[in-house]
């Protein structure tokens, strides 16, 4: 039911933005007044988004809210309108894309991205070979890629892919995609991940697979996520952002924020009834439930 | 070792080729091969639909002839010089190129193919619509006579392991790899840190250059560089042999090659020479719609089928 109010359409009235400025944290990746506009259509308003440090931060709000946007502007699949974005400090507003990988960003895709008609190992050793520095050598044979292949194998192995090392991707299903993109991802050793709805379009059981690596690989990283299963951002998220119509609505944990009622209204359309209320209510129970699970 | 074996059964076969079949033939399959080769290097490996490369083979030829006719040297040097022209043409054309994707790839390499054509058939050195005729063959290294056609065969043979070779290296290197991700799935490469277009412009720089040996070699062949091989028709004959053949794999454009040459030196001697295009237009089509992968890669498939 949760997840269905998710794809309904609506208009609000609230608008309201909403900063926080405690200057004392530590910021990883830090925007400041970001806009994007579309020809006049203004998909992204002003957002000042921060990340924290070591943290999950999940990136939620109704469809056409901006999310992707906002996730194709950090990651230079797009050009802000106006505005700065900050790495580590660093304005990478106008860095391009393959550059703010090689600082540490990098990002998933909606569509699971791997190399289809490449094996399991290939894909891995693809983002293992960057920092060999032999990327352009035409004239070498690819066995001298073949050292790397030791470190792909225990990186296949963290998520659970080991034994299909040989196998095509083409011919894996969905969530073993999903576990080989994380791989591959971790082959940079990236500071920091950005993971553009890493659940969808999975069964049950993958999401749930899925969201444990996501919370096995976010030791000593950041992450950041745009995700549309409340499920996976109640049991991961440290801190929630609501867009709603390409600005900040609130921000906080996931208790705060599934309480706001400019949040349901933004889902929902209309006040939350009671009926709802209790969905809601119960839905943290059980995220809360899982938490506590999960650290024990 | 079965793939080494099957070379060695070629090398053997392409050996004693000349004894059965007439060796002028022969030279035009290998040079149209390595052309077909060095396209599918773009098309095949990294998804880079080059509509004008044309360009390459042309000014390997014209700047090889140029060179045969007015400077006196062997033709090992002017092969290599027109090779590196080739190559330099496909440095200036690639930068511009490789910013653009899919069908505006396709069309700004036309584009820039015209221009050359153009200047081509503008130029008095090219000998305009008469092309660059009497091109002598000389002699490999002062010693061996080329005008001998055996000679020459062997020569273009050489010539044509070399291409072949560079572009197997290629695909089979730490860049081959890259390549290949960028051809599964471009946005992909980007975001595992790799400038893409940067790879994409050394491995169009490779192709042209071997596109331009491939020119160097035919004027060398046929004593003549004519606008024919500058013109779009054989930008498309190109692409045409790759996908015949069966793009993405090795041996595809060389068997799409020979197809394309056999077929063509067939029907324009007899009477259907007029119809020549109609029925190379219906063979494209029954190729891209019955047999997609071409002639290679459905045999791959077959064998995968029952011996793999």
């Amino acid at each position: 039911m949760w997840a269905k109010m998710f794809f309904v359409h609506l208009k609000i009235k609230t608008n309201k933005k909403w900063g926080w400025f405690c200057m004392s944290a530590d910021y990883v990746l830090e925007t400041r007044n970001l806009v994007k506009e579309f020809k006049g259509f203004t998909a992204v308003d002003d957002v000042n988004l921060q990340v924290e440090r070591g943290t999950i931060h999940a990136l939620i709000g109704p469809n056409g809210a901006g999310k992707t946007t906002v996730f194709n502007l950090l990651t230079k699949f797009l050009t802000p309108t106006r505005g700065t974005i900050l790495y580590n400090g660093n304005d990478i507003t106008y860095m391009k894309s393959a550059a703010i990988a090689r600082k540490g960003i990098v990002r998933s895709f909606q569509i699971s991205a791997v190399f289809p008609h490449l094996s399991v190992l290939e894909n891995v050793r693809i983002a293992l070979q960057r920092n060999e520095g032999n990327s352009f050598h035409f004239w070498k044979s690819e066995k001298v890629l073949d050292k790397l292949n030791d470190r792909a194998l225990e990186l296949l192995d963290e998520v659970g892919l080991k034994d299909y090392a040989k196998a095509i991707t083409v011919d894996l299903p969905y969530g073993r995609k999903r576990a080989l993109e994380i791989a591959t991802t971790l082959a940079l050793d990236p500071e920091m991940l950005l993971l553009d709805e890493p659940t969808q379009g999975m069964g049950h059981e993958d999401v749930g697979v899925v969201a444990d690596l996501i919370k096995k690989v976010s030791a000593n990283r950041t992450i950041l996520m745009v995700e549309h299963n409340l499920h996976v951002v109640a049991q991961l998220a440290d801190k929630i952002t609501v867009l709603q119509r390409g600005a900040i609505l609130t921000e906080g944990d996931y208790a705060t924020v599934s309480q706001d009622p400019r949040v349901r209204e933004a889902y929902m359309g209309v006040e939350a009834d009671d009926e709802v209320a209790n969905a809601i209510a119960a839905e943290t129970a059980a995220a809360n439930a899982a938490k506590k699970e999960d650290v024990a | 070792m079965k793939i080494n074996k099957l070379y060695l059964v070629l090398f053997l076969l392409a050996l004693v080729a000349p004894m059965v079949l007439y060796p002028v033939f022969l030279m035009k399959v290998l040079c149209f091969a390595l052309f077909a080769c060095a396209f599918n290097l773009l098309l095949g490996y990294v998804g880079l639909l080059s509509f004008g490369h044309a360009a390459f083979l042309g000014t390997g030829g014209y700047v090889t002839g140029a060179m045969m006719l007015h400077t006196g040297m062997g033709p090992e040097i002017s092969i290599l010089v027109g090779t590196v022209a080739a190559g330099v043409l496909g440095a200036v054309y690639g930068k511009l190129a490789v910013k653009r994707e899919g069908i505006y790839f396709a069309m700004v390499t036309l584009a820039l193919a015209q221009l050359a054509f153009f200047f081509y058939l503008q130029s008095p050195f090219t000998g305009g619509e008469d092309g660059m005729q009497g091109v002598p063959r000389g002699s490999l290294l002062g010693m061996i006579d080329l005008s001998d056609n055996t000679n020459m065969y062997y020569f273009v043979l050489a010539i044509f392991i070399f291409g072949f070779w560079v572009v197997h290296r290629t695909i089979h290197s730490p860049f081959g790899q890259i390549l290949k991700a960028i051809r599964e799935n471009e946005p992909r490469a980007v975001s595992l840190g790799y400038n893409v277009n940067d790879y994409k412009w050394v491995v169009f720089i490779i192709s042209s250059a071997l596109a331009g040996m491939a020119g160097s070699t035919k004027t060398l062949v046929f004593q003549l560089a004519s606008l024919t091989d500058v013109h779009w028709h054989m930008s498309g004959e190109v692409v045409l042999m790759t996908l015949l053949g069966g793009m993405g794999t090795i041996f595809g454009p060389v068997v799409g090659a020979g197809v394309v040459v056999t077929i063509q030196n067939y029907l324009s001697g007899g009477e259907l020479g007029n119809y020549i295009h109609i029925i190379m237009g219906f063979i494209f089509i029954v190729c891209v719609l019955a047999f997609r992968s071409g002639i290679v890669g459905e045999l791959q498939k077959i064998m995968k089928k029952n011996f793999g």
